[in-house]
């Protein structure tokens, strides 16, 4: 992974932003899906798609490329528009998604769409894929690293344990778990649904490396990343702490908008608030 | 009378016939298929020695994964490894894989076309004393109507090497189904290795039985009865349920006019399932049958078992009896 330096960290946020807006706009023409969970990890996402990942957009099938798995598949918006904008497909496919005949679908399929590592939705079953992935790139002396993205909500899910598990014990270190900590689901908050806390002890009780980070925070998550690829001896994750609908005012912290999308006046008034804070993300965390 | 082209066992009729549980066909094979093939990979959730893969194990120790009781973990994970170029083979009883993990299945292997080769052990009520709860009997059903699997049920220890083999052709999803407890030595290693063929021929046939896995055995028991009282009938080992053989099965019912399926299983939607749906569409004829008629079993010897839920050569003979009057 390169170095990041403070030009390149702004183009990184002018494109999350970027990535906002097209996620408002795909929302709105898609007529369903979730807000909060993509917007949330906008940032995430650009620094992943356009700084982190080792990757070819005109080879999808590259075999030494890096894998990122996403494991909660609601949130797939903010992956295709990450995917349109660095090259795996044209932008205009965006207005796709969830219908007829879409590479897009609703929840990602790896077989509709070069670039998507898995198939996901159903939550709980991205960790163990992305373990799968990692024991192969071993057992061929590949040098290439598996990133897996999970929500706090998938934690409910006991597949998630039993993964997390088997990776302790075989030491998958060429896996990078990043938790999408934004502590909301489908029906409210998750300390309400099924208290998580203390996520971080648990994940250190399961024999992981455990870091912490403001996940709306490009350089920081960067650096969390180069970190956690410093870790030899154990698989890392890093609990990337988001605010759900990020960069829009009335769809931060509200779990309402976990899984819905803007209607036209809504989407407008989003948009309007992101065009008007392009460039300035990080100055606000200052 | 025996098809005499199958080279089937002598001794298949003796009291003293080899008898072997078809996981031990399955443990042998994956052996075989380690030295072979670099990319057999094996998991296994905590059931290493019952579901045979220890011999593998102990060959292929790198190649060789124990998840532990997780069966989730164990289908997910194979996903991985299946998409990144590895062949893997999941072992666990079958009430837990695909039972416990079916949606993990489908999402992961089944939806991405991954090349998995799922062995669901302790299938049947042939399980035995372990009772319902480890007795897989719907198994079948659960997978069939998975888009683009393949599913394999051998009748022997032999077969069920040959099966495993053969499932490495399938460039996908393939489920192989074994059962614990020793059963008749049908086959011979010159036996060829097709998804339907008759094992018992006879002139005229009034019915065709078709059988899967070790109910095969059965069926040859009836139908060795069955020509003393000069009924005659065919019996047909459908080692794969599916992609079903359509026009084999076609030309045996053309021939035959009357049918008995005959499995291990629930009788809804597994092999009978199957066969009734092909015949519903294609040449609608007379069926019954035999297996598990909606309840579960319980714990006990497999002979009693078979007994008591109807599905030993006697229960098979009555079917025969009851179809063929059927207009």
């Amino acid at each position: 992974m390169q170095e990041l330096h403070d030009d390149k960290l702004k183009k990184l946020e002018e494109t999350a932003n970027k990535t906002r807006q097209l996620i408002i706009e795909t929302l709105l023409e898609a007529g369903s899906g979730h807000s909060a969970g993509p917007l949330g990890m906008a940032d995430i996402f650009t620094a992943f798609y356009f700084h982190i990942l080792n990757h070819d957009p005109k080879k999808p099938d590259w075999p030494d490329r890096d894998r990122l798995v996403l494991s909660n598949g609601h949130i797939c918006p903010v992956r295709y528009v990450s995917m349109a904008l660095s090259g795996y497909f044209p932008v205009s496919e965006l207005k796709t998604l969830r219908k007829i005949n879409s590479r897009l679908q609703g929840h990602p399929h790896r077989g509709s769409l070069p670039g998507l590592e898995t198939t996901s939705g159903p939550l709980g079953e991205g960790i163990s894929q992305a373990i799968g992935m990692a024991l192969a790139a071993k057992l061929d002396n590949k040098k290439y690293h598996i990133y897996a993205v999970a929500s706090d909500g998938e934690q409910e899910e006991g597949n998630t344990w039993e993964a997390v598990m088997f990776a302790a014990k075989y030491k998958v270190n060429n896996l990078t778990l990043v938790i999408d900590r934004n502590n909301i689901q489908i029906d409210g908050f998750t300390e309400n649904v099924m208290p998580l806390e203390s996520l971080k002890a648990k994940y250190e009780a399961f024999n992981w490396e455990v870091l912490e980070v403001d996940g709306n925070n490009i350089r920081a998550f960067v650096d969390a990343v180069g970190e956690a690829r410093a870790v030899f001896e154990k698989p890392t994750v890093i609990i990337a702490h988001t605010i759900p609908g990020k960069g829009v005012d009335f769809m931060e912290n509200d779990f309402i908008w976990h899984g819905k999308p803007p209607n036209a006046e809504e989407a407008k008034k989003a948009l309007a608030e992101l065009r008007t804070l392009q460039g300035k993300i990080q100055s606000e965390h200052a | 009378m025996l098809n005499p082209y199958l080279h089937l066992n002598p001794k298949i009729f003796d009291k003293e016939a080899e008898q072997k549980p078809t996981r031990d066909g399955f443990g042998d094979a994956l052996v075989e298929l380690g030295e072979k093939n670099k990319n057999v990979v094996v998991l296994t959730a905590d059931l290493s020695e019952s579901t045979r893969t220890d011999a593998f194990a102990k060959k292929f120790p790198d190649r060789f994964f124990e998840v532990g009781v997780a069966e989730q973990n164990m289908a997910a994970i194979a996903a991985g490894l299946a998409v990144s170029g590895k062949i893997p083979f999941i072992s666990s009883y079958a009430t837990f894989s695909p039972g416990k993990n079916w949606e993990t299945i489908r999402t992961t292997i089944i939806y991405n076309n991954a090349n998995v080769k799922i062995a669901g052990h302790h299938s049947g009520i042939v399980t035995g004393p372990d009772g319902a709860t480890h007795q897989a009997t719907e198994d079948i059903a659960i997978v069939r109507s998975w888009p683009g699997v393949q599913i394999m049920v051998p009748c022997d220890s032999i077969e069920a090497k040959k099966a495993t083999i053969e499932s490495l052709k399938h460039k996908g999803p393939s489920y192989l189904r074994f059962t614990r407890d020793k059963t008749p030595v049908m086959t011979t290693e010159k036996t060829p290795f097709k998804p339907v063929q008759t094992f018992w021929t006879s002139e005229s046939p009034k019915a065709v039985i078709f059988a899967t896995g070790h109910m095969l055995y059965h069926a040859l028991l009836a139908a060795k009865e069955l020509e003393k009282a000069k009924i005659n009938v065919l019996v047909t080992n459908v080692a794969q349920i599916k992609p079903l053989d359509e026009k084999a099965i076609i030309e045996l019912v053309k021939k035959a006019g009357k049918v008995v399926t005959v499995e291990d299983h629930q009788v809804m939607g597994g092999l009978g399932g199957a066969i009734s749906e092909l015949l519903g569409r294609e040449l609608p004829a007379p069926i019954e049958f035999i297996g598990l008629q909606d309840t579960f079993a319980e714990s006990g010897k497999p002979v009693e078992l078979m007994k008591k839920y109807k599905m030993d050569p006697t229960a098979i003979i009555s079917a025969v009896k009851k179809v063929i009057s059927r207009k």
